[in-house]
């Protein structure tokens, strides 16, 4: 059985899921610190009766490493090296990083010769030394972690690799983080991934041992692996490598359970929480990324997040009659206290659903005293606010499938325009979870070839094939890895022939990642 | 006479990213290559045509190469030592900059050179707007030679382009040498005369620039209608208002072709526009109508926000307003249209001075 546990920032969601079937769930308040509110949401399920010893992985999808970068608490100090000179002198590493996280992660950075050109050209040949001294000088400086980033290292990796090799030579004790294992094309936006995972290293090996810790006093011994923003796992030591990869993976889990539950694999997901609803687009079952850098506590990066439209509107959202305003307000967990079809004094959104007959919950004749009008406005607004979300999300004219998850769901009604078909899967509330337990372990590496050289093919043979070995090394099956994504950008304006490959594989947890039976 | 400093970067990015009409591409790198060079070097000065002094010697920068690189190959000083190199090979000490074009990033490279040299730049461009091709520039079409140009890379490598038969050739030996240099490199243009910039430069678009950007960002501020504060800025009319139902790419010899669709919304129900682009819009359609065309300035703002959309942004679903500006008087002449008029990107149609 596989345990999936899903943060949200108002509650904590865990899933025990036994093959299709949904074996237990609960429910609890999201914790400050992040790990208790995981442990009490299993603690619940081990009320519940679940036996403990059958659990075969556990599945995390957490705020973390979020709000460790928000709050700048727990950080590593970092030391940045550019392999470009004499390139990009004018725009250092860290350039646009916020101040308060520049100088929490000391903001230590060098640029050396190396880098390439579009084409796999050196910029200027790798300076060994320059790295070297760098690497003695962040040391000294304090740094714990190195980033490395070589201008069009997607293209070749080369330089970067190298580089690393000296710093474990001269500087063993240094954690180092390439930018082409980060990201995508854009200098800046990959480089800023790598430092992102760099300062985020020493927490993340402390995190993860803390809920590992945690569970077994549980008596749960099953592996743990990470939730990823694309809608996969890691194991642990690719989650202490790369622990920014877990930012958005709420958002995601919801989306994955929704694909999951419906049995739709192309559409979109309305997922409407206590404050806000998130509107994604699922393509072939996995979140359709988001085309633009993203900026993760004020720092642009070009990782692959959900495209995803976020409105407030909630189930808690507050509601005025006169004058007439809907939101942006939320009661958020304090519906079930303040609401009035639960004897409280706030007109929410729930109030109006269930005035409307959409759900029935609390003691609807405490609603009694509702004018029709209101309701009705409040009815055609919701919906209104709902379909501009999912209009906003699609990439073509034409009706869709749409799925409605989260505790909110009771909003909207069977039926919305621009939807082929609304589906209210049962679980619908435990998306989340349900998405994190179900996931598969993945894999996606894009990189950008010269064609001069070899031929597409061999392009995408060669992408394919460090997609399925990234999968691999964070835990899936050999056997079964699949590739269930290929996509091939020429690139305009470079008049020698260059295009880009973005290949993701995917596979089930490999036997021997699951819980060893003793 | 006025001063650039940090703070309005910002602005100017988003002015000219309206003038910009629809390319110009991604502004990001631009205005934080902009904003180091003034932390480094300190503000600019920007004087407008005629406040040049009788002897000013003005250099024409700007940038060439392919933006898929530049987000990563960064640009550096490449324009400086361009400049440089110009000035070596004609041993004339440049006087002040100019931009090749408003739109886009290029609006801001001049700043940079600038900044690290000590030298003002003149309020005016070559285009008033963007355009996708080196020659298309009022200069050239008043007659100030295109050559000497010199084309820099960041390495230290410069060449000179001593002669070309015409402005067309010199983009292409340009666009060449870019290629071999790693396609991130710029370029600068033997110095013009304080009477060549007044004569043949679209003066004031720097302030214009800077100006709508302001008045976009204060009427958001102030809860005001953005699209208002843009046409006060700048006299022009709406041409339409909707949502973006389809948009065909597709990319030939270089540059991003295609067009999007828009059904029309509120006052403009059950039309529908549909726009040309080659990386700028370059013809407007209502139903099938022609009511925009180049050299005039078809601009795509967010209906919600004033922010510029470029046709490489433009999605389905978006809810744009398009703007029409009539273009600068020097464009609508006939040497103007020969070079930048709907015929010169080979559509059969007159052009028709949009009216506001």
């Amino acid at each position: 059985m596989f345990l999936g546990v899903d943060v949200g920032g108002t509650n904590t969601d865990a899933a025990l899921m036994n093959g299709r079937q949904l074996h237990a769930a609960a429910k609890v308040p999201t914790s400050e610190d992040v790990t208790s509110g995981i442990v009490n949401a299993v603690k619940e399920l081990v009320k519940q009766g679940i036996d403990s010893a059958r659990v075969d992985a556990v599945m995390v999808g957490t705020t973390h490493f979020t709000n460790a970068l928000l709050e700048c608490k727990g950080l590593s100090p970092i030391g940045v090296i550019r392999l470009a000179l004499p390139a990009t002198q004018l725009l250092p590493p860290l350039i646009d990083w916020p101040d308060r996280l520049k100088d929490a992660t000391g903001g230590f950075t060098r640029m050396v010769g190396g880098g390439n050109e579009f084409d796999g050209r050196e910029i200027s040949a790798l300076d060994r030394k320059g790295i070297r001294d760098a690497a003695r000088d962040l040391r000294s400086e304090g740094a714990k972690a190195i980033a490395i980033s070589g201008v069009f290292s997607p293209v070749d990796p080369a330089h970067e690799n190298e580089a690393a090799a000296i710093i474990r030579e001269v500087a063993p004790d240094l954690r180092v983080c390439l930018s082409h294992e980060n990201g995508r094309m854009g200098l800046l936006e990959r480089e800023n991934a790598a430092a992102l995972n760099a300062c985020l290293g020493d927490a993340a090996v402390a995190t993860v041992e803390g809920i590992e810790r945690a569970l077994k006093q549980l008596g749960i011994t099953a592996p743990l692996f990470m939730s990823q923003n694309d809608g996969t796992l890691m194991d642990t030591d690719f989650a202490a490598r790369f622990p920014a990869l877990t930012v958005s993976s709420g958002p995601t889990n919801s989306m994955r359970g929704a694909a999951y539950l419906s049995g739709i694999s192309d559409g979109i997901v309305v997922d409407i929480g206590g404050t806000s609803t998130d509107v994604g687009a699922l393509v072939k079952g996995f979140p359709r990324e988001s085309a633009v850098a993203v900026e993760i506590a004020g720092v642009r990066t070009n990782f692959r997040t959900p495209d995803m439209v976020s409105i407030a509107l909630g189930g808690g959202t507050v509601v005025e009659s006169d004058p007439w305003r809907m939101g942006p307000e939320s009661v958020g967990y304090r519906l079930v206290e303040e609401g009035r079809v639960f004897g409280g004094e706030t007109l929410t959104t729930t109030d109006i659903a269930a005035a409307w007959g959409r759900a029935r919950l609390g003691d609807w004749r405490l609603l009694a005293g509702m004018r029709r009008p209101v309701v009705e406005r409040g009815i055609v607004e919701i919906e209104t606010r709902a379909e501009a979300a999912v209009d906003r999300v699609k990439i073509s004219q034409g009706d869709v499938p749409v799925v409605l998850v989260g505790g909110g769901n009771i909003l909207l009604g069977d039926s919305l325009q621009g939807a082929s078909q609304v589906l209210r899967p049962k679980h619908a509330g435990m998306a989340n979870a349900i998405g994190a337990a179900i996931a598969q372990v993945g894999g996606q590496v894009e990189r950008m070839y010269s064609l001069e050289g070899g031929s597409r093919e061999e392009a995408i043979a060669d992408c394919t094939a460090a997609a399925i070995e990234q999968a691999v090394a964070a835990g899936a099956d050999p056997e079964f890895v699949e590739v269930v994504d290929v996509e091939e950008v020429p690139l305009t304006y470079v008049p020698s022939n260059a295009t880009r490959v973005r290949v993701k594989a995917v596979g089930d947890i490999a036997p021997n990642r699951l819980r060893q039976s003793s | 006479m006025w001063q650039v400093t940090e703070k309005d970067l910002a602005a100017i990015a988003t002015g000219a990213g309206i003038l910009g009409t629809g390319g110009g591409g991604n502004p990001y790198i631009g205005q934080l290559r902009a904003r180091q060079a003034i932390r480094k070097w300190g503000p600019v000065t920007v004087l407008s045509p005629e406040e040049l002094p009788e002897d000013a010697r003005v250099v024409c920068v700007g940038g060439i190469g392919a933006p898929t690189v530049g987000i990563e190959k960064v640009r550096d000083l490449q324009s400086y030592h361009a400049l440089r190199a110009i000035e070596e090979y004609t041993g004339e000490k440049a006087t002040a900059l100019i931009s090749n074009e408003i739109g886009g990033s290029n609006s801001v490279e001049p700043l940079i050179p600038a900044a690290m040299a000590g030298l003002p730049v003149v309020d005016a461009d070559g285009m008033g707007r963007a355009f996708p091709e080196f020659q298309m520039k009022t200069f050239f079409v008043y007659g100030v030679p295109c050559c000497p140009m010199a084309v820099a890379d960041e390495k230290g490598n410069s060449v000179i382009i001593r002669e070309t038969i015409t402005p067309y050739w010199a983009e292409r030996l340009a666009r060449a040498t870019t290629v071999q240099m790693g396609c991130v490199a710029c370029y600068a243009v033997a110095p013009m005369s304080a009477e060549q910039v007044r004569r043949t430069a679209i003066p004031n678009t720097l302030s214009l620039a800077l100006d709508l950007g302001n008045a976009v960002e204060q009427a958001r501020s102030a809860g005001g209608d953005p699209l208002e504060a843009i046409l006060t800025t700048c006299p022009g009319k709406i041409l339409f208002a909707g949502k973006v139902v389809d948009i065909e790419r597709r990319t030939t010899a270089g540059f991003a072709r295609g067009s999007v669709t828009i059904d029309g919304l509120d006052l403009f129900g059950e039309q529908r526009m549909v726009i040309d682009f080659q990386n700028e819009n370059l013809i407007a359609r209502l139903d099938g109508k022609i009511v925009c065309t180049v050299p005039d300035l078809i601009c795509a703002v967010a209906t919600d926000s004033g922010e510029p959309v470029t046709t490489e942004l433009v999605r389905y679903g978006l809810r744009v307003t398009i703007l029409g500006f009539p273009a600068p008087s020097l464009w609508t002449t006939p040497e103007g249209l020969a070079v930048a008029g709907p015929e010169a990107f080979g559509y059969d149609a007159d052009y028709r001075a949009l009216e506001v």
